[in-house]
């Protein structure tokens, strides 16, 4: 079981006290991998027996180093792998992994994927990427509301003017807008909850602000709830209600943001924490590492 | 925190968070010169994947055209190929262009007839071949798991079991062959090489993040398949179906040199079965024999210089490396390469380098 220090209690607490509905909540997930190498079989845990809550209006940042899991989870929740045990409520009731049940979850909860140059089709056009989920969702509309409404959502992801986007490709936008389309594509449905994984760590530095930025925005608008995964601690702390520390499947330490920051207790969080550059310790590795010499 | 923009000292530490240096603490403002409009592409939609226009193509259409044209239109200017009225074994002259048979048959019209049976036979057992690649091909790969297996199972003992020997004995079955049931039987013993380069291929497309983008959005597994995985394998499969073309006819001519193709209709290889059995090469009857080996040849070269074109759409390096080292080798003449002019052989040889 993860070692629980700061239980989220109050911050959950708030939420319902606005009068918020909705939660997308994680309950004993557990997921192990049988990695198999000729006739032996081993067991991978790659998520082991984790539980939060996200609520609408809200962000979580989900931080950890690589292969601790983070992915896996926001996998397991997009519904793209099964759980082992455990599973994910939506407003509290069991979510479905089949059939209208499926559907009916994926039009609340969708994912903004890592990499927007793999998660886009180099061979489709922008307006199918933001069509094809508008049709998959809302089947009543006419032609004309569908392509009113993927303008929309480019201008909303502030792709503008839309027009100019709507018949190029993907290979023809840069980074951070592929990223804004994949947004725009998760918006598409009407998701009340969006998984964001890692949706900056393939941007130039100069333009992670920005693509986090409309995130927060659009969250403001739709009050939506994020689950933000992560590996760095300072978006994380600028851009989430709650932190959790995520270290080789389990959850060391979680709690508001500010509190996991300026004062963290697990020896994992603070090894991340010095981990990060800090403009304080300006050369700090550098003499180190002539230290060393 | 996500509720407020933020401030300029904020907006350094996210950006120190990352690496510190002079060039990453720029402004948030670089952003717009990122979205700098791309250049105005002239090759969008189903243009994009069309081979770039070249010498190769060019050649591979022109004969590939030539041929169906000839197929296609022959029949219609040449007298009935199974007319033995003609005085045997005649050479070229104007009366028979390409001369006659033994048994009096005009070659010209036994020829254009023999290419549309040879074509025939080629494009439908592509087809069928193209057909079952794709289901044993993408459906395993993008089933993975049981139905993976299964399918592979069957890819794997196809690929094992040699096509010809195979494809005789089945032959040897029908004592008469209509070119429908030749075409079928090299259909289906010739797909499993293709089925092999496609499995590998969407299990890799598969993965991609666009392939679970799909999936989340909605996307059903047929149209996940046919829309988001299929249009990326266009390429592979155009160069697949031609390969199975050639593959087909180069079949068929060798089944019927052997006597075991169709009994119903004339085609290259019933052409050359007849030549090797009236002894066109003792008797010195080059005309007989000649101009059905050498279509086939043709054939096979302008399908194979198309195939060329659509390679480099897959694998752009074959197009780009060439065209580096010619570029080189006329800079290199004129003077202007970085060898300069004293030193013509090393720069040959680092162009033959990049290009190989």
């Amino acid at each position: 079981m993860s070692a629980t220090i700061m239980p989220s209690a109050d911050a959950t607490g708030e939420a319902r006290a606005q009068g918020q509905g909705g939660s997308l909540e994680a309950r004993n997930l557990v997921k192990d991998f049988r990695l198999r190498s000729g006739l032996k079989v081993s067991m991978l845990h790659a998520v082991k027996d984790i539980s939060f809550t996200v609520e609408a209006g809200r962000t979580i940042a989900l931080v950890g180093e690589s292969g601790s899991g983070k992915s896996t989870i926001a996998r397991m929740l997009a519904k793209l792998e099964a759980p082992s045990s455990g599973g994910v409520f939506i407003d509290g009731a069991p979510s479905g992994s089949r059939g209208r049940a499926l559907e009916r979850y994926r039009s609340e909860v969708q994912m903004v994927f890592q990499d927007p140059f793999a998660s886009l089709n180099p061979f489709h056009s922008i307006s199918h990427h933001l069509e094809r989920p508008i049709r998959l969702h809302h089947p009543g509309l006419g032609r004309a509301e569908v392509a009113s409404r993927v303008e929309e959502l480019l201008e909303r992801v502030q792709l503008e003017p839309a027009t100019r986007y709507l018949e190029r490709r993907p290979h023809e936008l840069s980074g951070g807008q592929r990223q804004r389309v994949a947004i725009a594509r998760a918006l598409a449905p009407g998701a009340r909850f969006i998984i964001a994984d890692e949706p900056v760590s393939m941007l130039d530095v100069s333009i992670r602000l920005g693509v986090l930025n409309l995130l927060a925005e659009l969250q403001r608008e739709a009050q939506l709830g994020v689950l933000y995964i992560t590996h760095d601690l300072a978006t994380a702390r600028h851009f989430s209600d709650e932190i959790l520390v995520m270290y080789r499947g389990d959850i060391v330490e979680r709690g508001p943001a500010d509190e996991v920051i300026l004062n963290p207790q697990h020896e994992y969080t603070m090894r991340l924490l010095e981990a990060a550059a800090d403009p304080e310790r300006h050369g700090a590795l550098r003499d180190e590492v002539r230290r060393a010499e | 925190m996500s509720e407020t923009e933020l401030t300029e000292r904020e907006l350094h530490d996210v950006q120190v968070a990352e690496v510190i240096t002079p060039l990453t603490v720029a402004s948030a403002a670089v952003e717009g010169a990122g979205q700098r409009m791309p250049r105005q592409s002239s090759r969008r939609g189903i243009r994009a994947l069309m081979p770039r226009w070249s010498g190769k193509l060019a050649i591979g259409l022109g004969l590939l055209t030539a041929i169906v044209a000839f197929g296609v239109a022959g029949p219609w200017f040449t007298q009935d190929p199974r007319d033995s009225d003609n005085p045997s074994l005649q050479p070229p002259s104007p009366e028979h262009l390409l001369g006659t048979t033994k048994l009096g048959y005009d070659v010209l019209a036994q020829l254009a007839q023999g290419t549309q049976g040879s074509l025939m036979v080629g494009v439908i057992a592509g087809l069928i071949a193209l057909g079952l690649s794709i289901v044993f091909g993408i459906l395993a790969g993008y089933l993975g798991g049981w139905g993976d297996e299964t399918l592979s199972l069957v890819t794997n003992i196809m690929l094992v079991i040699p096509g010809l020997p195979l494809v005789m004995v089945i032959a040897t079955y029908f004592p008469a062959r209509s070119w429908l049931l030749v075409a079928f039987v090299l259909g289906i013993t010739s797909w499993a090489g293709s089925a092999v380069v496609l499995r590998a291929q969407t299990r890799s497309l598969r993965s991609r993040d666009y392939v679970s983008a799909a999936r989340v959005a909605g996307e059903r597994a047929p149209r996940v398949i046919l829309v988001e995985v299929l249009p990326n394998l266009l390429p592979l499969l155009a160069a697949q179906f031609l390969f199975a073309i050639i593959f087909a006819i180069l079949g068929e001519a060798g089944l019927s040199y052997l006597g075991l193709g169709a009994t119903d209709s004339i085609t290259w290889g019933t052409i050359l079965n007849d030549a090797q059995t009236g002894q066109a090469l003792g008797t010195g009857a080059w005309w007989w024999f000649v101009p059905p080996g050498l279509l086939i040849a043709l054939l096979g070269c302008g399908l194979a210089l198309i195939n060329f074109s659509i390679d480099e759409i897959i694998n752009p390096k074959l197009r780009i490396a060439p065209e580096n080292a010619r570029r080189q080798r006329k800079a290199a003449k004129a003077g202007r390469g970085i060898a300069g002019p004293g030193l013509p052989t090393a720069t040959t040889t680092t162009a033959e380098g990049i290009s190989a």
